[in-house]
């Protein structure tokens, strides 16, 4: 590979794209939006990790002293919570962030600030559910925090209130998001872009945000009614009013289920993009893989029932749920097997981009099957509220999204900094991960079957649960060295990484074709698209060639791609457009090429703008002075709840007035 | 080089749409989810109160301490209604008119984006205040938001309404202050139109609340 010590193989583009904690919070770039999601995530998993392994060190034994019960409850409760809304998803979003654009030939997002505003709530909204643990209030009632459970009757501190304050901000910066993503790839696809064209991770991530707008709506209403219980004293969760006891579960779940293909479709794009390009061979069945996602996040609205099956439903609803809970395998493994005769008579390239990869489709293959198992609702009697559910969901999540998400921040860590993570490293943070995963949740099927509830905080000796314990704890704490390490390699790369040149794993995507970091425009020029795989058509051809139904509707007459024709020849290319080559070691580090800026090339720009951040600071001061309605300060919050709306109107109004850019058209 | 890439200018959008014209549906299919979610709620929750007032039903001793009538108010609710489905209309011509300025036919008040905008907005502050005239002589009755479950999810759903009206009425207001300060050209008629959108849609809305609350007993 190239020497490491070279500076970048390109000036920077120029003083319009600053440096300073300034222009990260003022900026509006998609790219950087995308790496500000993405390092707030990868802290947050920090945090989620610890309080993880605090539980395991408490449960590591029979009768564990390190917290208390009611600690324990905080723990697994914000535990969930950290990971699903703050580390999940998030990180999904830096990946929407960053790729979506830079995937369809788009020079932004369609709403830059409104862009910049999602990941200032996202920023203030976790800041303010963790807020909670200085007060020693940390949410105790679960990720789910089913009610009547969480109503004042039974939960007088303010640890609820944070956190369905905290959700209901969060909520905001998914929706806002959300809204901007589908606006972005409806209407900003570059020509020839058609739907049926587009790179998989932009089609999951396309499903994702309809996902999105139709699901958190549910929760918002739910988490309302919670509000007003708490605040107002409505009856919503109150049962002697006759309240249904089950209101909020349907509500929830109705959320739930949906969100959990909010939490896993965007690692399976990632890992659609990774199989091909380290197997080079084009996926295989794209428009199956496209379908089949669509209808796995169609189903995903019919069976939310089934995390309910122990309510007592009644025989009809159990088999309903039960039946469209086992259609949705279908799909998904139609999505496994793809994978596997993508890879099948590949050339196979084992990066650790690639170990992650493949390392999703084996264990989210094993969580899958033990999801079909408690689709049965009788199995499922068995197995509600046990370790064997903990041993499923980790497995669909951590062997699952969060494989696919480190697949995919070594895979495109490169683009986004312009140097490579160290595969050394990373070998031994993959090999790590894999085992301490493995070792962390295989033995919680175990301790599951033979009886251990979830949610305990210790347990008594003698019911042959202590070996699984033992090996869950010393699994954690290798995953949590394993992060370490990963933690060690983004330091490493960024001092002192190898230049990574445009493509350093001949990709056949848009985003390889452009520098890496981006420059802040993207494209210089904006490129035609006339196939699935535009890169693979300048540097290699034959890959595509042989495929059948790997083109779409294909006319390479006349079609450009960075200002070069594509089907052309090679001699066409030269330096700054698409190049890379079969060979990974022949990117171009000795090759210097000066981007120029935005404005030397005409392209307008959005202006930076701090009005984003403030209105989001303000719509969660807004939100977080309800609290002291709890605090009968009723006054107070009213004052607090007002000024902050006021402010924030205020901020929007700016906002809306400014104008996004120097040029109008 | 091709042709069609040269200009680095704003490439046209796919659709040939504005933007906001595409993020405003979104946001309307999110809204369909969320009173979606309070409808159903309402109708799970009806005849489900253990203590009176009842929205059809007179509530008598002893389920309730003194006899109580029928709370909801059909009369004036239907004229309520009335005036918000007016108000569409309007919202419809003032729309006409910011697209047609200047075109004939388009002269005197049918032209008038102003008189259409303000008349909207005028509607819409009608239907806030026979909401506010019902909330009031409801909790005269005895019906809050705390007293049973009809009082919860009834004012929850329309309060959750009432309070996109106001969104509605602030941002026709909105328009209407920018109408007045430079008028609205053809050219800005997307700004008229994604606000239409929007209003017709709380209208909407409101026909579902008004049939599935008020009219089916």
């Amino acid at each position: 590979m190239a020497t490491a010590a070279v500076s970048p193989s390109y000036a920077h583009a120029g003083e319009s794209y600053q440096s300073g904690i300034w222009s990260w919070l003022t900026t509006v770039d998609h790219k950087r939006i995308g790496a500000l999601y993405m390092y707030t995530a990868l802290a947050w998993f920090g945090v989620g990790g610890i309080e993880a392994l605090i539980m395991r060190l408490q449960l590591k034994g029979p009768n564990g002293h390190v917290v208390s019960a009611e600690v324990f409850n905080q723990l697994f409760t914000m535990h969930g919570t950290t990971m699903i809304f703050l580390v999940v998803m998030p990180l999904s979003a830096a990946f929407f962030n960053f790729l979506i654009p830079l995937q369809i030939g788009a020079r932004d997002v369609a709403f830059p600030r409104l862009n910049a505003f999602s990941y200032w709530v996202y920023l203030f909204g976790s800041l303010f559910m963790n807020s909670s643990w200085l007060v020693g209030m940390a949410p105790n009632g679960g990720w789910f925090g089913y009610a009547p459970l969480t109503t004042l009757a039974y939960s007088q501190g303010l640890n609820i209130d944070f956190w369905m304050l905290g959700l209901q901000i969060l909520g905001v910066s998914s929706l806002a998001a959300a809204f901007n993503f589908i606006t972005t790839i409806i209407n900003m696809r570059a020509p020839g872009m058609n739907l049926m064209r587009m790179p998989m991770f932009t089609w999951m991530a396309f499903v994702v945000q309809f996902l999105l707008v139709l699901a958190f709506p549910v929760i918002t209403i739910a988490l309302v009614f919670l509000q007003f219980d708490r605040f107002f004293g409505t009856n919503f969760y109150t049962m002697t009013a006759g309240a249904d006891p089950l209101l909020w579960q349907h509500l929830f779940w109705v959320f739930g289920h949906p969100e959990v293909y909010i939490l896993i479709l965007p690692a399976f794009g990632l890992v659609s993009e990774i199989l091909p390009t380290f197997s080079r061979k084009p996926i295989f069945g794209y428009p199956v893989m496209v379908y089949s996602g669509i209808l796995i996040a169609f189903l995903g609205f019919g069976v939310w029932a089934h995390h309910m099956f122990a309510v007592g439903m009644g025989p009809i609803a159990d088999s309903v749920f039960a039946v469209t809970t086992m259609l949705i395998a279908i799909p998904t493994g139609v999505k496994i097997f793809n994978w596997i005769f993508t890879m099948w008579g590949g050339n196979l390239r084992f990066t650790v981009a690639m170990k992650y990869a493949i390392s999703l489709v084996a264990l989210f293959t094993i969580g899958g099957i033990s999801g079909v198992m408690h689709a049965s609702p009788p199995a499922d009697l068995q197995q509600t509220d046990t370790y064997f559910i903990v041993a499923h969901f980790h497995y669909v999540l951590v062997a699952g999204s969060m494989m696919g998400l480190s697949g995919g921040i070594y895979y495109y860590f490169p683009k986004i900094t312009g140097r490579m993570l160290s595969e050394k490293i990373g070998n031994w943070q993959f090999w790590l991960t894999f085992i301490g995963v493995n070792l962390t949740f295989m033995p919680m099927h175990w301790s599951g079957l033979y009886g251990m509830p979830r949610r305990v905080y210790t347990y008594d000796a003698g019911q042959g649960w202590e070996i699984f314990n033992q090996m869950s704890t010393y699994g954690a704490f290798i995953q949590a060295l394993a992060g370490l390490i990963g933690l060690y390699n983004i330091w490493h790369s960024r001092r002192k990484g190898e230049i990574a040149g445009n493509d350093p794993w001949g990709a056949p995507s848009l985003e390889w074709s452009i520098p890496s970091p981006p420059p802040e425009y993207n494209f210089e020029t904006i490129p035609t698209v006339t196939s699935r795989y535009p890169l693979w058509d300048i540097k290699s051809p034959e890959l595509t060639s042989s495929v059948p139904h790997s083109r779409h509707g294909d006319e390479r007459n006349d079609v450009s791609l960075g200002g070069k024709r594509v089907g052309g020849f090679h001699d066409h290319m030269s330096a700054g457009t698409p190049e890379g080559g079969v060979n990974p070691s022949a990117h171009q580090a000795s090759t210097k090429v000066s981007l120029k800026t935005a404005e030397q090339l005409g392209i307008p720009m959005p202006y930076p703008t701090i009005k984003p951040l403030f209105v989001a600071l303000f719509m969660t001061t807004m939100f977080a002075s309800l609290l002291l309605i709890h605090k009968d300060k009723l006054q107070l919050a009213v004052g607090g709840v007002i000024a902050s709306a006021l402010a924030m109107t205020f901020f929007l109004y700016a906002w809306l007035t400014s104008p996004l850019e120097p040029h109008h058209h | 080089m091709s042709s069609a890439v040269a200009s680095h200018a704003h490439p046209p959008t796919s659709t040939g749409l504005d933007h906001r014209k595409i993020a405003i549906w979104a946001f309307i299919g999110s809204e369909c989810m969320l009173f979606a979610s309070l409808i159903s709620t309402y109708l799970i929750y009806k005849g489900r109160s253990v203590v009176g007032p009842f929205p059809h039903e007179a509530c008598l001793p002893p389920i309730c301490v003194t006899a109580l009538k029928p709370i909801l108010n059909i009369p004036v609710t239907s004229f309520s209604t009335f005036v918000l489905l007016m108000s569409s209309l309007a919202m419809v011509l003032a729309l006409a008119a910011v697209e047609n300025r200047g075109k004939p036919g388009y002269e005197g008040i049918l032209g008038s984006s102003k008189f259409w905008l303000l008349t909207t907005a005028i509607l819409g502050t009608t239907f806030l205040g026979c909401q506010a005239y019902e909330f009031t002589s409801f909790v005269h009755e005895g019906l809050t938001i705390r007293t049973n479950l009809f009082g919860s999810s009834f004012f929850t759903l329309t309060g959750f309404h009432g309070a996109h009206v106001t969104a509605g009425v602030l941002w026709l207001l909105t328009l209407l202050s920018i109408d007045i300060k430079r008028g609205l050209q053809p050219k800005d008629a997307l700004l008229v139109d994604i606000s239409a959108l929007y209003w017709h849609f709380v209208d909407v809305v409101w026909i579902a609340i008004f049939t599935l609350v008020y009219l089916i007993k």
